[in-house]
Parts: structure tokens; C-alpha cells; sequence
């Protein structure tokens, strides 16, 4: 196998695409790093000396303790209320055919479909009427348009590859539904939710689109502010730029390192491509 | 279960004839989900539909979508939006196509190459836009490495232009189309070319007429889920790109009638605009699936 793979111009050439891809990838992300821990950067390879002051500037200077508790709380609330309303939808999907069902999962797929602009625009005009704008109430709200599709595709293979029979068979035995759900149905369930709960924790931290619009100085999560910064660059030192961006690849680079214990990205994917081709 | 069987044999209620054709109280676990997508998304939606259909300014139904047509540097966006969309689509995937190939067989080291490849998708847009502010900079050590090695005279210019944004599009997009093209192809059943080659069939054959055929379904989704990545272009081209000029995309014009010149009128008919062209060129990817391949849409995978 390992032979096979090395051999050959185009195995080569296809190893040396990858190398220079990661090569960028590396010094994409390293010079970020290197700039935010450098003093003085003009023309050279490296800065003239290495500091960790951007770091404690950069957390007074966008309030990151609080813009973290922000970026937690939306993504507690977003995992807990679409695992909550996702997963019995992705049950009453996967074990139902009826009547409707193809509007039904039209109105899944097309949040996921549609750029977050699309929707995103007019959701948060309607929030602006209502006044729940710029409040962390109307984030978490944006955020499940499509935390809540995503979580029923992701568990409805889930759901399939229980046997229906075990169901048949607690019943059989006396269980009520309460009794069915939490003894039998969760604990069989307990991977697909944790992968899905994974997944929407990490997009939504990535979420910028809509949190973008429906946030206001009190309610930006950490994407959100590190665009504001970026954007408005040249009032704040470049550095202390850099180092909220490693703040925040920091922690979504954790959040992956914990994802990736529990979900295998290829695997992955192939699960969930088994709805949307459909 | 068993109370519906003993009422449809004495007298068919309504309540069992519903539960044949599938509707039953199960059908209540959906409820939250339905209404909870309805009142946020659909209705917003069509709340944003009828208000682009209300002109701020007066002058009929149709006054916004004539007046961004009309202006050719608002309806220029739709094309640029799919210049920097399109060639990235084409590039992430056809790209993807032969390193997943040769990657297909399990080896030493996959797991870790594909946890590499999933960083620049969880980074998101606006750390790789930033990131590549630094790295393509005039100063930064890309153009650093080209001048040193004597290959330019002088940087490229790479960022502040079309180049940064499509640059941003492939660094985020293209790791995303490996992994999906990956697993589809991992999805095919190996015995498959085997048998092909026991028939006398080379490389090239196996690849034209097993692998390329299980994989369209396969590369069919994997396109549509680039392109929906790629044309939704709204931090990088406003970071790296040029968001008065060159990279103005459709979200970006979008963005900018709805809350810088607070027409939400105006901002919801380009966000109309913007979901018709997105789901236009879905339908000629679906349908161009279709063209290619008829047979289950499964692949391989037993």
C-alpha cells in the first residue's frame, strides 16, 4: 500500500500540490502568529523582538472576557434548544413517511442552501421591528435557522440505524415513551448526538454572517469582533489584531481537537450526504 | 400501537385511516422543529419578499429589482459574485478529484493529514482573510520568499484584489471538497476495480469508466456545497478583496443597502436576487448530475 502511494511522476506531483498547499496553510497561520507576538516588524523575515504585551492589551482592549462569555453563552443555548427540538424531529422523520414530507424537508435544506445573507437580511429587519435586535437573544435565535436543520440531517442516519425491532420490544416489555426515550432511544443515540452537538458548537463559533447582523456591541461573539477589528485596522495596532486571531484559533482549534477525538471528518461527511443528495 | 389495530377492525375512525397513510402522534416530535423554522426562516423570508416589493421610494412593485438591474454597477455584482464563485467551485473540486483518488486506500498518516485539512475550514473566513492580509502582503513572506529566490523584481500585488478573495475561497474550500470527495470515494466498494482489472482494464480505463461514474452523484453534492460556500463570499471580499470595486459581490451590495443606506427594502430585494441566482446555478449542477449519471444515487457502498 505505502509503496503504491509514493510511487510514480504523478504520485509526486500530487504530494508536492498537497506539501505547497500546507506549506501556505503554515505560513498563513504562522505569520499571524509570529506578528502578534513581535515588537516592531518592518522589512525583515522576523520581528526585531518577541513580546506577549499585545496579548493583555488585546483583552482590555475588545473587552475579550466578555465577548467570550457572549461566544459561550450563544453556543450553549444554540446546542442546547436545536439538540432539544432536532433530534425528535430527526426521529419522527426517520421512522415516517406521510403525507408533506418533501415540503418538510424543503424547509430543511434551504437554510442550509440559501447564503446566511439571504435569510440573514430579512430575519434581522424583522428583529429590528420587534426590537430584539443587537441582543443576545437575537443571535442565538439567528444561529438556529440552521443549527436546527443541521442537527436533524446529521441524526437521521442515526435514528435509521436502529432497529425499529428493539423499540417493538421494549414496548413488548412494558415500557412507556417516557421510559422508551430516555432508556432505550438516548443511550443508542448518545455518538449521533454528540457528533451533532460537536458540529453545530463549531460552526457556530465560525458563524460570522448572522451573528454579524443580528449583533449589537453587547452581543458580538468572538468572529464577529475579530472582523470589526480587522475591518476598521489601521485605528488599532496590527499586533494586538493578530493576537485576538490567535485567541480565536485557539479556540476553535480546541473545540476541533475535542471534535475530532469523537467524529472522524470523513466518515463524517459521508453521513451526512446521505439526506441533501435526495 | 396496539389500540389502533383493534379500532381499525371494528370500524375504520379517522384517527387509522390518517395513521396508515403514516400521520400519527410521532408526527408531533416534528411540531417544534416545523414551527420553530417557519416563524424564523419562512416567515422572514417572505416577510423580506413582500418588502422588496415595497419600494422605500415609491414607483411600483417592481421599482428595487428595475432599479438594481438598471444600475449596471449594483446588477455588476451578480457577475462578479460568480467570477470569484464559479472558478473556485471548478478549482476545489476538479483539484480534489485526483489527490482523493491517489489518497482513496487507507495509509499511514491519513487521520492526521485529514485533521490538518479540516483547520482551515473551522478557522472560517475572517481568520484566513486576515491571515492572508499578513502572508500575501506586499511585505509579507510570500512575496518575501518569490523576491529572495529571484523569481520577481517586485511583490505581487495578491491582496486588496480579486486575487486575495479567490486565494481566501481555495484555502477554506478547497480542504472542505477534499474531505466530502474523499469520503465518497472511500464510500466505493475497492472490488469494484479490481474486477475491472481482472477484465483487462488499465488506470485509466478503471478511473473513466468505475470510479468517475460512482463518484458523479458524489461530486454533483460536493460541488453544490462549494459553490454555496463560495458564493456567500462576504468577509473575505471585504477584508482581503476590494468591496468598493473588483470584489463589490452581491452580499456586499446586499449588506450595504440594508444597513448603511437603511434601505431594508432595497437590501431585501438584493438578498432575493442573491438566493435566485445561488439557487439557479444548483439547478444546472443538479441538473447537469442528472445528464451525466442515471443510476442510484448511493455510489457504491454497500
Amino acid at each position: 500500500m505505502n509503496r503504491r502511494l509514493f510511487a510514480g511522476p504523478g504520485a509526486w506531483l500530487i504530494w508536492a500540490v498537497v506539501g505547497f498547499f500546507l506549506l501556505n496553510l503554515a505560513g498563513l497561520i504562522g505569520e499571524v502568529i509570529v506578528n502578534s507576538l513581535g515588537t516592531r516588524w518592518f522589512d525583515t523575515w522576523l520581528p526585531q523582538g518577541f513580546t506577549f504585551k499585545w496579548y493583555s492589551g488585546a483583552w482590555d482592549e475588545f473587552a475579550l472576557s466578555h465577548v467570550l462569555i457572549v461566544t459561550f453563552e450563544v453556543a450553549v443555548a444554540v446546542i442546547a434548544i436545536s439538540l432539544a427540538v432536532g433530534v425528535p424531529a430527526a426521529y419522527a422523520l426517520a421512522r415516517r413517511q406521510f403525507p408533506g414530507k418533501r415540503a418538510v424537508m424543503l424547509l430543511l435544506l434551504l437554510p442550509l442552501v440559501l447564503p446566511p445573507l439571504t435569510y440573514g437580511i430579512p430575519f434581522a429587519t424583522v428583529l429590528y421591528e420587534v426590537k430584539v435586535a443587537g441582543t443576545l437573544s437575537g443571535v442565538i435565535l439567528a444561529n438556529l435557522v440552521p443549527a436546527i436543520p443541521f442537527v436533524i440531517l446529521v441524526m437521521t442516519p442515526f435514528v435509521e440505524q436502529i432497529d425499529p425491532n428493539v423499540e417493538s420490544a421494549a414496548r413488548m416489555c412494558g415500557a412507556s415513551t417516557r421510559k422508551l426515550m430516555t432508556r432505550v432511544l438516548v443511550p443508542l443515540l448518545i455518538p449521533g448526538i454528540l457528533a451533532a452537538g460537536l458540529l453545530v458548537l463549531v460552526r457556530t463559533v465560525a458563524m460570522f454572517e448572522l451573528t454579524f447582523l443580528t449583533s449589537g456591541p453587547d452581543s458580538q461573539t468572538l468572529v464577529v469582533a475579530l472582523y470589526n477589528a480587522a475591518f476598521a485596522a489601521g485605528i488599532r495596532a496590527d499586533q494586538s489584531i493578530d493576537a485576538m486571531a490567535v485567541l480565536y484559533m485557539l479556540t476553535t482549534l480546541l473545540l476541533l481537537v475535542i471534535a475530532l477525538r469523537f467524529v472522524n471528518p470523513t466518515q463524517l461527511v459521508s453521513r451526512v450526504r446521505e439526506e441533501p443528495t435526495k | 400501537m396496539a389500540a389502533t389495530e383493534t379500532i381499525r377492525v371494528a370500524a375504520p375512525t379517522r384517527r387509522s385511516r390518517l395513521a396508515e397513510r403514516g400521520v400519527d402522534r410521532t408526527l408531533l416530535l416534528l411540531a417544534p422543529a416545523v414551527v420553530l423554522l417557519v416563524a424564523m426562516f419562512a416567515y422572514p423570508f417572505l416577510y423580506g419578499l413582500q418588502l422588496s416589493l415595497r419600494p422605500q421610494e415609491g414607483g411600483g412593485l417592481l421599482a428595487n429589482y428595475r432599479a438594481f438591474f438598471a444600475d449596471s454597477f449594483e446588477s455588476g455584482t451578480i457577475l462578479k459574485t460568480l467570477r470569484l464563485a464559479v472558478p473556485a467551485t471548478a478549482f476545489n473540486v476538479l483539484a480534489s478529484i485526483p489527490i482523493a483518488y491517489f489518497m482513496r486506500r487507507p495509509f499511514r498518516g491519513k487521520r492526521l493529514l485529514t485533521a490538518i485539512l479540516v483547520v482551515p475550514v473551522t478557522l472560517g473566513t475572517v481568520l484566513v482573510a486576515e491571515g492572508l492580509l499578513r502572508y500575501l502582503g506586499p511585505r509579507g513572506w510570500f512575496n518575501r520568499t518569490l523576491l529572495e529566490l529571484g523569481v520577481l523584481d517586485e511583490p505581487l500585488r495578491l491582496v486588496h484584489n480579486y486575487w486575495g478573495v479567490l486565494f481566501s475561497l481555495i484555502i477554506t474550500g478547497f480542504p472542505f471538497a477534499f474531505l466530502l470527495i474523499l469520503s465518497y470515494m472511500s464510500g466505493i466498494d475497492p472490488t469494484l476495480e479490481r474486477a475491472a482489472a481482472t477484465l483487462g482494464a488499465g488506470p485509466w480505463q478503471r478511473f473513466r469508466r468505475i470510479t468517475l461514474p460512482l463518484l458523479a452523484p458524489g461530486l454533483a453534492t460536493t460541488a453544490v456545497l462549494c459553490f454555496v460556500l463560495a458564493f456567500a463570499v462576504f468577509p473575505s471580499a471585504s477584508l482581503v478583496g476590494q468591496p468598493s470595486g473588483s470584489t463589490r459581490v452581491l452580499s456586499i451590495a446586499a449588506y450595504h443597502a440594508a444597513f448603511e443606506d437603511y434601505d431594508y427594502s432595497m437590501g431585501s430585494a438584493i438578498a432575493m436576487i442573491m438566493g435566485a441566482v445561488e439557487l439557479a446555478v444548483i439547478g444546472l449542477l443538479l441538473g447537469a448530475r442528472s445528464q451525466l449519471y442515471k443510476g442510484p444515487s448511493t455510489g457504491g457502498k454497500g
